[in-house]
C-alpha cells in the first residue's frame, strides 16, 4: 500500500469534510465503546488480565529468537515449512516462488492486515494469479479498490447503500437493499472462488511457539475456508506474533475478542498445525507461515519496543476521539488510529509520515483502553523526541520552543513579556473580552475565538497585593 | 503545613482569577501557602513537542523553587500530572532522581488536594445554577481526578451538578494540537459543546484553563454567550467574576 501518511493534515480535513464518514463512525463507534465495556463488565478482572497479557508479550519480545525457533521447529515436525522475511519485497519474492512451485493460479484469502502491509495482492496480481478478498469488509474493498479505514472493521467508513451499489455494479445482479442479502449474495459469488482456489491466505492471529500452530479469529468462517480448501495455505504475520504456549494464546485471546468486538470469543477461532495428516478428512497439502520483519526487529530493545505487544483489537482507535472524526483513511497507511500512528512512522520511517506522532491530543483514552497496557500517549511522545533529534520539525516551530524555555528559564524576562502581552492581548478583546483572530494563531482563530487575558499576570497582582 | 501554590504558566498570563480562587481555597483549608515568586512554567510546551532537555531544565527549576513545601498544588490537571507522572519519567537513573521522586509525590491537582489531602468540608464559593463538569484528560486519567471536584460541588447548596453526554472526551484541546490540527480541534470542541447544550446546564466547569479557553472560545464563535465556562477553583471560591 502507498504510503500517504506524509499528508495526514490534508487528508484529516478530507476526513472532516466527509458527512457519510462522518454517520459510518458515530454508529460503530457507540457500539464498539458499548459492547467493549459489557463483555468486560460481565469478566470482571480486567486489570489482572491486562498486565498478564502484557507480561506474556514482554516476555516473549525479550526472547523472540528462541520462541521462533522454537516454532520454527515444531512446524517443521507437524510438516510445514517456515520462511522468513526481512521486507515486504521477500513476502513478495517467497509468494511468487510458492505459487511457481505449485502452480497457483487462484488465490483466496482471510483478512490480514500484514498482507496489505507487504502489497500481497498486487504482487499476485502482477504474476497473473487472481486473488480474492473472502472477509467480506475486505471483498467491498477490493471491489472498491480502496484500502481498509479500520483493522478490525475495514469498511467501517463505508454505508450500506454503497455496497450495495458496488455490488450491483460488480456482480451484474439487481441492487439489494437489506443486509442479509448482500452477505448472501456475496457468499454465493465467493462460493466457488474457494473450490477453484488452489491456494488460500490468511494472517494470523497468534502463532504459537511449544506447537507449531497458526491462530486465527474469525466471524464469518471463510478463514476457516481459506485455510482448509485450497491445495496450498500460506499463513503470513508479523514475527512479533509468536507467543509461548497454548494457554498462552488463550490469555491473550480473552482479551483480543473482548477488546476488538465485545465478544467473549469469535464466532471462529482455527488452530492450523501443520498440513493434512493421513487421517484427516479435509485441509491443506501444503502448509507455509511467513514470518514478516519490515521494521519490526528495529523496534526491539528501544523505547519503542512495547508496541510490539499490540494484538491488534482496534480498541484503541475505537476511543481515539482524533480517528473517531477524522476516519482510518487519514493516516495515510495500513494502520490508524493511535496505534498506527506509533507504527507508520516506526515501519516506514519518520520522514514519511512526520505530522502522525503529533496526530493526537495526547489525551489518554488508547493507553486506558489497550489490553496489553501499552504507554501509547508515551510513544508519541517518543516519536516527538526522535523527530526532535533528526531536526524533523520546521526550524519556525523549533525557535519557538526554544525561545519558550530560554524565557521561562529567566523569571525576570519572562515577568514582563508575559505583562506585555497580557496587556496587549486584552487590549485587542476590547469590550467582548473575546480575539476573533491572531496573526500567528490562525489555527486558533480560524474555528473559535480566544478568550482574552484580564490584563495583568498573577505574578503582577500577586505583587500588588503584598505590597498593600 | 506549607504548600506551594504553582499557578501555571496558563493563569498566570491569561485568568490570574483562579490563581487567586486557588489561594484562598487553600487558605480555607487551613494551608499555609507560598508563592514562589520566580515560577514560571512547568514544561509541558517543551516536553509535549519532544524537547526533553527543555523540559528538565525547567523541572529542576520548579524542584528548587518548590523543595521546602510540604506539598505543591497547581489548578490544573495537566500540570500536576507533568509533575507528578511525567518528571520521574525524565529523569529515570538520573542523579536528580531523588529529588524528583520527593516533588512527585507532594505534587496535587488543587481539587484532588482539598477533598482528599486537606478534607476542605466549608466551601466558599456561593455559586447558584446548574453545572456541568468536563473531566479534563490529564486530571482523570493520569492522576485519577473524577470524584473530587464533585465531591467539593456537592459541598455548595447552590450548585446543581448534571452529567452530560461524554463527559471524559477530550475536549481538543492538547495544547499545540489545537492550533496545529484546528479543524480537528475545533470539530472535537463541537461535539462538546453540543453535549454541553444538551445537558441545558447554565455552566461548564473543568480543571484546566486550557480546556477551558478552548470550550469557551468554540461556544463564542458559535453565538453561545449564555453559558459560562469557569475553572472549578472560581466556581468553588466565589470569584466567577472579575
Ligand atoms: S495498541 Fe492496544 S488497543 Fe490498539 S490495537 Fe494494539 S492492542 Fe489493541
Amino acid at each position: 500500500m502507498q504510503v500517504a501518511s506524509g499528508r495526514f493534515k490534508q487528508r484529516a480535513h478530507d476526513g472532516l469534510e466527509n458527512p457519510v464518514l462522518r454517520n459510518a463512525l458515530l454508529k460503530s463507534q457507540g457500539k464498539f465503546v458499548v459492547t467493549r465495556q459489557q463483555a468486560f463488565d460481565e469478566l470482571g478482572n480486567l486489570g489482572e488480565l491486562r498486565a498478564a497479557a502484557a507480561a506474556v508479550r514482554d516476555h516473549t519480545l525479550e526472547r523472540l529468537d528462541t520462541y521462533l525457533t522454537r516454532f520454527e521447529t515444531e512446524v517443521r515436525k507437524a510438516g510445514g515449512e517456515v520462511l522468513w522475511a526481512q521486507t515486504a519485497e521477500d513476502v513478495q519474492r517467497l509468494l511468487h516462488d510458492i505459487c511457481a512451485r505449485h502452480g497457483v493460479r487462484l488465490a483466496v484469502k482471510s483478512k490480514s492486515m500484514v498482507t496489505e502491509e507487504c502489497e500481497v495482492n498486487q504482487a499476485l496480481e502482477t504474476a497473473g494469479i487472481e486473488v480474492v478478498e473472502t472477509d467480506l469488509g475486505e471483498y467491498i474493498l477490493q471491489l472498491a479498490n480502496e484500502p481498509p479505514s479500520h483493522i478490525v472493521a475495514p469498511v467501517v467508513h463505508k454505508t450500506k447503500e454503497e455496497v450495495a451499489a458496488l455490488f450491483e455494479r460488480h456482480h451484474g445482479r439487481p441492487r439489494l437493499h437489506d443486509i442479509p442479502a448482500l452477505c448472501r449474495e456475496a457468499r454465493e459469488v465467493l462460493r466457488p472462488k474457494f473450490l477453484a482456489a488452489d491456494l488460500g491466505i490468511s494472517g494470523a492471529n497468534f502463532i504459537i511457539a511449544e506447537t507449531g500452530t497458526a491462530l486465527i479469529v474469525t466471524n464469518e468462517g471463510n478463514g476457516r475456508l481459506a485455510t482448509t480448501l485450497p491445495r496450498v495455505h500460506v499463513a503470513i504475520t508479523g514475527i512479533e506474533k509468536v507467543v509461548p504456549t497454548l494457554e498462552d494464546a488463550a490469555l491473550l485471546l480473552r482479551l483480543l475478542t473482548r477488546s476488538a468486538t465485545g465478544q467473549p470469543i469469535t464466532n471462529y477461532v482455527s488452530l492450523l498445525t501443520g498440513p493434512k495428516r493421513a487421517s484427516d478428512p479435509d485441509g491443506p497439502e501444503h502448509f507455509y507461515v511467513i514470518l514478516v520483519d519490515n521494521g519490526r526487529s528495529k523496534l526491539l530493545g528501544g523505547e519503542l519496543q512495547p508496541i510490539l505487544r499490540c494484538i491488534r483489537c482496534g480498541a484503541c482507535m475505537n476511543h481515539c476521539p482524533v480517528y473517531q472524526n477524522v476516519g482510518g483513511h487519514a493516516y495515510g497507511w495500513v494502520y490508524p488510529g493511535p496505534m498506527g500512528a506509533v507504527l507508520t512512522p516506526s515501519f516506514v520511517g519518520l520522514e514519511n509520515a512526520r505530522d502522525l506522532p503529533d496526530a493526537s491530543t495526547l489525551c489518554g483514552a488508547c493507553a486506558a483502553v489497550c489490553p496489553v497496557n501499552i504507554p501509547l500517549p508515551d510513544m508519541l511522545r517518543q516519536l516527538r523526541v526522535q523527530r526532535m533529534e533528526k531536526r524533523l520539525r520546521p526550524w519556525t516551530e523549533r525557535a519557538a520552543l526554544k525561545l519558550w524555555s530560554w524565557l521561562a528559564a529567566r523569571p525576570h524576562i519572562y515577568g514582563i513579556a508575559t505583562a506585555l502581552a497580557a496587556r496587549l492581548l486584552h487590549c485587542f478583546g476590547g469590550k467582548t473580552g473575546l480575539l476573533h483572530r491572531l496573526p500567528f494563531a490562525s489555527g486558533w482563530t480560524d474555528g473559535r475565538d480566544l478568550p482574552a487575558p484580564q490584563g495583568h499576570t498573577f505574578r503582577e497582582l500577586y505583587k500588588q497585593e503584598r505590597q498593600t | 503545613m506549607r504548600v506551594g501554590l504553582f499557578v501555571t504558566c496558563l493563569v498566570d498570563l491569561m485568568r490570574p482569577r483562579i490563581g487567586f480562587a486557588a489561594l484562598k481555597l487553600l487558605r480555607a483549608a487551613g494551608a499555609d501557602v507560598v508563592v514562589p515568586r520566580a515560577q514560571t512554567c512547568c514544561g509541558q510546551p517543551g516536553y509535549n513537542a519532544g524537547d526533553n532537555a527543555g523540559a528538565r531544565n525547567l523541572a529542576l527549576k520548579l524542584a528548587r523553587e518548590f523543595a521546602d513545601c510540604d506539598y505543591v498544588v497547581t489548578p490544573s490537571g495537566s500540570c500536576a500530572g507533568m509533575i507528578r507522572v511525567h518528571y520521574p519519567a525524565l529523569f529515570r537513573e538520573d542523579a536528580h532522581a531523588g529529588d524528583i521522586g520527593r516533588l512527585a509525590e507532594k505534587t496535587c491537582e488543587l481539587t484532588d488536594f482539598l477533598a482528599r489531602v486537606a478534607r476542605l468540608e466549608r466551601v466558599p464559593g456561593d455559586f447558584t445554577g446548574t453545572l456541568a463538569y468536563h473531566d479534563s484528560c490529564s486530571g482523570l486519567r493520569e492522576l485519577g481526578v473524577k470524584t473530587q471536584p464533585r465531591a467539593l460541588l456537592a459541598r455548595m447548596p447552590g450548585v446543581r451538578l448534571i452529567e452530560m453526554a461524554e463527559s471524559e472526551t477530550c475536549c481538543g484541546f492538547g495544547g499545540t494540537f489545537s492550533v496545529k490540527f484546528g479543524d480537528i480541534a475545533t470539530r472535537m470542541a463541537d461535539n462538546k459543546c453540543q453535549n454541553i447544550k444538551a445537558s441545558g446546564a447554565d455552566a461548564v466547569a473543568a480543571g484546566d484553563l486550557g480546556c477551558l479557553l478552548h470550550i469557551e472560545g468554540r461556544l463564542r464563535r458559535l453565538g453561545d454567550t449564555q453559558t459560562r465556562v469557569l475553572h472549578v477553583a472560581e466556581v468553588l471560591a466565589g470569584a466567577t467574576e472579575n
